[in-house]
């Protein structure tokens, strides 16, 4: 009769001639330990290790999988191991820096006032004495935090609304018109201009607008808004175009005029996108160095004034204190605060990255019942 | 609160493109007509272009007249925005707008032209505009929430709630029901049939039952061939047209011998 009775399960036909599950951990914990032993005859070096014990495990569990499975499916393991490995590797140098600029930032992030004092009157003796007598380290990042954070503003005030009405021209006026087609090749070149000519435009142009030798926040955020512009346009307008042309038509249809169906349908259906395209563009050119170095030049008091005198930023402080170490005979103390600062700007772009997450997460059509 | 529509003459194109050829048709006021035939013969065309639709689409253009109770649509000096709110607008896909609330789904053709409205008056609105649509006791307590959590069929119901919100003499409807199941199909013919006491309805459908049932006129639309202008080959009472058709190509359309 029927199998019902039957005390034995025999295995399904329709799972036969596969790996068992733990396959692929026996593999890696086979070649990790072959592996060690290579690496043991020719001398160990962690990175070598890991290098040999992947080629191992990737030929291991492909033969295995040839021999049991057979063809597919070992293609199938060998691109995934393919697939996975490629991940580790772009993977590895983003955790190395992460852990680098942790490791060396830390002791100079917790130095007390290393947030709210700047570098004014911290000359060499004081650097000498703390490595000589083990006194705390003196001088902060203040003055460079306020001229990153003023800045980086002043750029966003003057590339979001250049950027976001160039992609609403493009996206919504354009259609195709011989101005549109040069807006977007201008873009495009623009996209690609180094950051150190985008600094010599602004001091060109403020040399010759205001007067030579004007060096102010105000000059380094044109510089950056130059940079930003492009990144604004691409992004808004890739993310009106995705608006789909049926909520226009919805609009027009209602008798809705051009200008309010963009402000009111199109824009909001968009902004999640828009916003963390500008956040992105943000992150982009708040660590610029080199733009900067020529258009605000470099402070160690505070200014929260863009608009006159020379201003510090992050990266400036963290390039002159490499360079020009505040106690040439005793650089670490220089170096701690550089990489204090180094830290504190990745520390910024995570958090705007996750601002922008964020944003778009508040901003994003809703749904649900 | 209706008006009629008179179509002279009318040529529609795409850039050099004869699309739609010498069109002539009067619309009744405070009636259904229904606009049949095979996919491409410029039926969606030509409905757009009884609210200046068309416009939207780069290169459209119309050569002609559209005669709103006698006043010309494509004369000089006139605004396709007031066109469009005289002749609203039902599109073949459902469309609420995503950002919004069912509330704010039938008030936008208010809000989004900025006239002010007290709470009251726009409550009564949405009540008034959602009943309308038959829409009203599926949805009255969860106007807060976004449109377009609704059905399919509810969502295409908000739709038309959004067009008669705006108090239009002319309700266009391109294929309403051709993205929906048979039951909300109903719900929107039974609809339809209400709607012809106040508005002037035209619709565009390929269901010829369709047709059949919500319609006091049938335009039937044909096209010799790719590449030829689509035409309008006979209109006349539904009746009359779906059981004698002066055309022969209606009669082949209709009895299902092409098409």
């Amino acid at each position: 009769m029927t199998s019902t009775l039957t005390p034995v399960r025999k295995r399904s036909a329709l799972t036969k001639g596969q790996l068992p599950k733990f396959a692929p951990y026996v593999v890696l914990v086979l070649a990790l330990v072959v592996g060690a032993a290579i690496m043991a005859v020719v001398g160990f070096n962690a990175f070598g290790w890991g290098i040999v014990s992947a080629i191992l495990f990737t030929a291991g569990l492909v033969g295995w999988s040839a021999a049991v499975e057979g063809g597919r499916k070992a293609k199938d393991k060998l691109a995934t191991c393919l697939v996975v490995g490629s991940f580790l590797v772009a993977l590895l140098p983003l955790i190395s820096v992460i852990l680098t600029v942790l490791i060396n930032g830390l002791p100079g992030l917790l130095d007390p006032g290393f947030l709210s004092t700047s570098m004014n009157g911290v000359t060499g003796a004081f650097d000498n004495k703390s490595v000589e007598q083990g006194a705390p380290v003196m001088g902060g990042i203040y003055h460079a935090l306020v001229g990153t954070i003023q800045i980086t503003l002043l750029a966003t005030v003057i590339s979001v609304p250049v950027g976001l009405l160039t992609a609403v021209y493009l996206v919504e006026y354009g259609e195709d018109r011989p101005l549109a087609r040069a807006i977007t090749f201008f873009v495009d070149v623009m996209t690609g201009i180094p950051s150190i000519v985008a600094g010599l435009f602004a001091a060109a142009f403020f040399f010759a607008v205001v007067g030579p030798g004007t060096k102010t926040g105000a000059v380094a955020a044109v510089a950056l808004s130059v940079l930003m512009i492009p990144v604004v346009v691409r992004s808004s307008e890739e993310m009106l175009k995705i608006v789909p042309n049926e909520l226009r038509e919805a609009a027009y249809a209602l008798g809705v005029r051009k200008w309010r169906t963009i402000l009111k349908v199109v824009i909001p259906t968009a902004i999640s996108g828009i916003a963390s395209g500008v956040t992105l563009a943000i992150a982009r050119v708040i660590g610029e160095t080199a733009p900067i170095l020529v258009t605000a030049g470099f402070a160690t008091s505070i200014n929260t004034n863009v608009f006159s005198g020379w201003m510090a930023s992050l990266p400036t402080f963290i390039y002159t204190q490499i360079l020009n170490p505040t106690s040439p005979s005793n650089p670490d103390p220089s170096s701690q605060r550089a990489w204090g600062a180094a830290l504190v700007l990745i520390i910024l772009v995570m958090l705007l990255n996750l601002g922008a997450r964020l944003i778009a997460r508040i901003f994003a059509p809703k749904t649900g019942r | 609160m209706s008006k009629r529509i008179d179509v002279k003459d009318l040529n529609v194109y795409y850039g050099k493109f004869l699309a739609v050829e010498d069109v002539n048709i009067n619309i009744e006021a405070k009636s259904v007509t229904a606009f049949i035939g095979p996919s491409g013969c410029g039926k969606s065309t030509f409905l757009r272009t009884l609210n200046r639709m068309h416009e939207v689409i780069p290169g459209a253009r119309v050569e002609g007249e559209v005669l709103l109770d006698g006043d010309n649509l494509y004369g000089p000096g006139v605004d396709p925005v007031t066109v469009r709110s005289q002749i609203g607008m039902v599109f073949q896909r459902p469309n609420p707008f995503p950002t919004m609330s069912i509330r704010d789904n039938v008030l936008a053709g208010v809000k989004l032209n900025n006239q002010k409205i007290s709470k009251g008056e726009a409550d009564a609105l949405v009540e008034r505009s959602l009943q309308g649509a038959n829409l009203w006791n599926e949805v009255k307590d969860r106007l807060a929430k976004p449109g377009s959590g609704l059905s399919g069929g509810q969502q295409q119901r908000l739709c038309i709630a959004r067009a008669i919100a705006v108090e239009p003499q002319v309700i266009l409807m391109d294929e309403p029901c051709s993205a929906l199941d048979p039951i909300s199909t109903l719900a929107i013919e039974d609809l339809i049939n209400d709607l012809k006491d106040q508005y002037t309805v035209v619709i565009v459908t390929h269901n010829m039952q369709q047709a059949a049932r919500v319609s006091d006129r049938t335009a039937f639309f044909n096209i010799a061939g790719t590449g030829k202008p689509g035409k309008l080959i006979e209109v006349g009472d539904t009746h009359t047209i779906f059981s004698n058709p002066t055309q022969k190509a209606t009669e082949d359309y209709v009895s299902g011998r092409f098409g």
